[in-house]
């Protein structure tokens, strides 16, 4: 097989696998911040006495175990990127080292150790240090994780779209940090993965909140937690649509390649369809079975019914491969819309009737990892339709691959593979096992259905 | 290259000796820190069930700390001297890669043994033992082919897999000696019997580096045994000696001082073995220096542009202090022998 595919293969399952670990700890951190907070203010209103006992400390009890699963996750699948970023692509800091080697150095110096380090009192220090210095512990976690973020999304979103830098004998030498640091898509694609890990961390709360609910777990925190778990999912989903409308737009100005290859348009034209499905052809570049609604693409792309999207064929050669762009994106926005029902439904029926009905539970079990879905998708939508330029304009992925023989990536591949899918399914498994756990013995048997005698299962006073 | 090591009053002359500096200082504390934590992990398939719980909560609050180490000592490699990282890892593909499959297999079996439910417990402490002792020998195996400048032939690939096991002894020493600090009681006897074990390992690998480095390099025997360096350096190798007597000495006594209830000393394992680890990185790396790939490329020749270097220099001057500082709080809050760890 050609290296080169293969380099890629491997490096997207490694970074797939990596980004599902992140994407919930980013989010988690300030979700147990404001667990420990609504906790502190709870034992503080209701004196000493209740520090063991309210709902938020119990949700923050099962939540702080997920979180300590999912960073060892994150931890130990980004250290493979650390190699591979010089094993898979060395023409990568051969050409923009001088740019991407200062954004991670300042990710590792300013947030790894931050996180790693206050890790360890956040988990096992409470009865080490004082509260404060605990809280504090979980404020700097929070925003160790966050930092990261910051600084590795300003380098993917500098390879979108690269700035303040000029090109000397084929390498690139910074010129201007603000430039490159606040790089025209950076704050666009910041917002729009900040919103992301919410969105899955927030279905993942409600998910595994459902899950307890549906197998008699009437702890207080249940209900409490699966109540601002749908709240913040409705509230950040439309919040999210409109920022990845915004990016759209974004993209649209500086990669119109990867939105003609979103849309599958094959002809540069004005007032173009949105084609809600079909099956993009590259080679007689048309779109069977395409349902389309008229005008909408040009709408939705540049704000007017006519505004002109430009076709693939003004990027002969040098556009994305579209079925996966293609593909992709309208797997993101379908999960999306789903998210958007689901969240919007939930909240309704909550507010209406206290309880979540068996359907709505069913419903956010089945979506626990809608996030996931969608937040890979969207990931591979903008990767992909980065094609076939590792920087944009400037970098050929091609040019960036090494000299490592096909046979040793493919072996290599194939142990990854394996690892990362048995090691996906431990963790889902053990995330509902941890659910499952979180029962104090009296609400549940070993899940077996509990009878209420006092009518209807009642929220248990705290 | 003596053409840039001689200017260095300009940036491109000294920025790429201060990050081998802070490379290889990111290294050691690497070699130290998660050593013994993979240590742990390698003696783990030797402690007994009911002390594995122990053995585990000794390093609990440490190790996602300790493996930053190496994300810093790599990303300085990629960051510093991105040519040297191709290089390097370019030749070492296959061992990083079951290296890193080590370092996931530990990294998630420590979280899921004490979460997926006692009927898989011993499962995934064999994955945190399997994944320990594999990340080691890897280690080792890419110590022993860098050193040798990835000479190919049967002599080099036997001499990686003798640092490879070699490397494996010195973070069970690290381990065993770690745990004769944090344990008490049963376990701490049984740490003082395989800190012995291990020592002899660790031991045998210095002196297998030490023998095979000039052996391999004309430069390197110049360096260490020509007039007058064969005696301004004599302290390193004797010191060496000393202290290996010293830990060997320590671990001797403890057990009958410990019958008594006297646990004084019972740190001078662990600091002896760090400061033995410590001189052999120093001999290494003086004769190593100025190379990053043994005669073929040196630290000016890798290094990155001395604009970008010098902003990443600021940041890690002012960063890597307070990072220090709290890696000292951290150890400083959870100091005493290892209590179970719940939360």
């Amino acid at each position: 097989m050609d290296p080169l595919l293969l380099a890629r293969v491997q490096f997207a399952a490694n970074i797939t696998f990596h980004i599902l670990f992140p994407s919930i700890t980013i989010a988690l951190g300030w979700a147990l911040l404001y667990l420990k907070l609504r906790h502190n203010r709870a034992v503080r209103a209701q004196g000493a006495g209740f520090e063991a006992s309210t709902p938020w400390i119990q949700a923050y009890k099962l939540w702080v175990k997920v979180f300590a699963l999912t960073f060892a996750f994150g931890v130990v699948s980004g250290l493979t990127m650390s190699f591979q970023f010089g094993t898979n692509w060395p023409g990568f800091m051969r050409t923009v080292g001088n740019i991407a080697g200062p954004l991670l150095a300042y990710e590792v110096l300013t947030a790894f150790f931050l996180e790693a380090t206050f890790l360890g009192i956040m988990l096992f220090g409470s009865g080490r240090v004082s509260n404060r210095v605990h809280t504090l512990a979980t404020v700097l976690v929070a925003g160790g994780t966050t930092l990261s973020a910051f600084w590795i999304i300003v380098l993917n979103s500098w390879m979108h779209t690269p700035a303040g830098f000029e090109m000397r004998a084929g390498v690139a030498y910074a010129t201007d940090w603000w430039a490159i640091v606040f790089n025209p898509s950076m704050p666009y694609r910041l917002a729009h993965m900040m919103l992301a890990s919410g969105l899955t961390v927030a279905f993942l709360m409600a998910g595994i909140s459902a899950y307890r609910w549906l197998r008699n777990d009437r702890s207080a925190e249940v209900l409490m937690t699966l109540r601002s778990a749908v709240t913040v999912a409705a509230v950040l989903i439309p919040l999210q649509i409109a920022v990845g409308d915004l990016h759209g737009l974004n993209t649209r100005e500086y990669q119109p390649a990867k939105i003609a290859a979103i849309e599958a348009a094959w002809q540069t034209q004005r007032g173009a369809p949105l084609v809600l499905f079909g099956v993009p052809d590259e080679k007689t570049k048309q779109t069977r079975f395409a349902i389309e609604i008229p005008k909408l693409a040009s709408l939705i792309v540049t704000h007017s019914l006519d505004g002109e999207i430009k076709g693939l064929d003004a990027f002969e050669g040098k556009h994305p491969p579209v079925a996966a762009v293609f593909y992709s994106f309208r797997v993101m926005v379908g999960m999306g819309l789903l998210m958007l029902a689901t969240s919007w439904l939930a909240l309704w029926q909550l507010r209406r009737t206290a309880h979540p009905t068996p359907l709505v539970a069913r419903t956010l079990l089945v979506m626990t990892f809608a996030g996931w879905v969608a937040l890979v998708a969207g990931w591979y939508t903008t990767e992909v339709g980065r094609q076939p330029w590792l920087v944009y304009g400037l970098l050929p992925t091609a040019q960036a691959a090494g000299a490592v023989p096909a046979s040793m990536i493919g072996l290599s591949l194939v142990i990854y593979l394996t690892l990362y899918l048995l090691l996906t399914a431990a963790y889902v498994a053990v995330v509902f096992r941890l659910a499952r756990n979180a029962a104090p013995a009296s609400t549940t048997l070993a899940g077996e259905r509990v009878e209420c005698p006092a009518g209807p299962p009642r929220l248990v006073p705290s | 290259m003596n053409d840039a090591s001689l200017h260095l009053q300009q940036p491109g002359g000294w920025l790429p000796v201060a990050f081998l500096l802070v490379m290889g200082l990111a290294m050691l504390v690497y070699v130290v820190l998660d050593g013994y934590d993979l240590g742990v992990g390698i003696l783990l398939g030797a402690g007994s069930e009911s002390h594995k719980d122990t053995m585990v909560a000794s390093i609990g609050p440490f190790w996602d700390a300790n493996e930053t180490w190496l994300v810093l000592g790599v990303g300085v490699l990629l960051v510093a001297f991105p040519e040297a990282h191709g290089v390097i890892l370019g030749a070492l593909y296959l061992p990083v890669t079951l290296m890193l499959v080590g370092l996931i297999l530990r990294g998630v079996a420590f979280d899921l043994r004490a979460k997926a439910g006692m009927e898989h417990k011993s499962l995934w402490n064999r994955a945190f033992h399997g994944g320990s002792v594999l990340a080691s020998l890897a280690q080792g195996y890419m110590l022993g082919r860098w050193v040798t400048g990835f000479q190919s032939g049967g002599w080099a690939d036997s001499f990686a897999a003798l640092i490879a096991v070699c490397l494996l002894g010195a973070y069970a020493l690290l381990g065993a000696t770690w745990l004769v600090i944090k344990t008490e009681g049963a376990l701490q006897l049984r740490a003082i019997r395989w800190a012995r074990r291990s020592l002899r390992w660790t031991a045998l690998g210095i002196l297998a580096i030490s023998a095979a480095t000039p052996l391999v390099s004309p430069a390197i025997f110049d360096r260490w045994f020509s007039l007058p360096y064969v005696v301004l350096l004599m302290p390193v190798p004797l010191a060496t000696v000393v202290i290996f007597f010293i830990v060997e000495r320590s671990l001797r006594r403890l057990p009958t001082r410990l019958a008594t209830g006297n646990a004084y000393g019972d740190w001078v394992p662990f600091a002896g073995t760090v400061a033995i680890l410590l001189l052999a990185f120093y001999g290494l790396a003086y004769s190593m220096f100025p190379w990053l790939v043994m005669d073929r490329l040196t630290i000016w020749q890798a290094a990155s542009s001395p604009e970008s270097l010098f902003i990443v220099f600021i940041g890690a001057c002012v960063v890597l202090p307070v990072i220090g500082a709290y890696t000292v709080f951290s150890y400083h809050v959870f100091r005493g022998k290892a209590t179970a760890l719940k939360y």
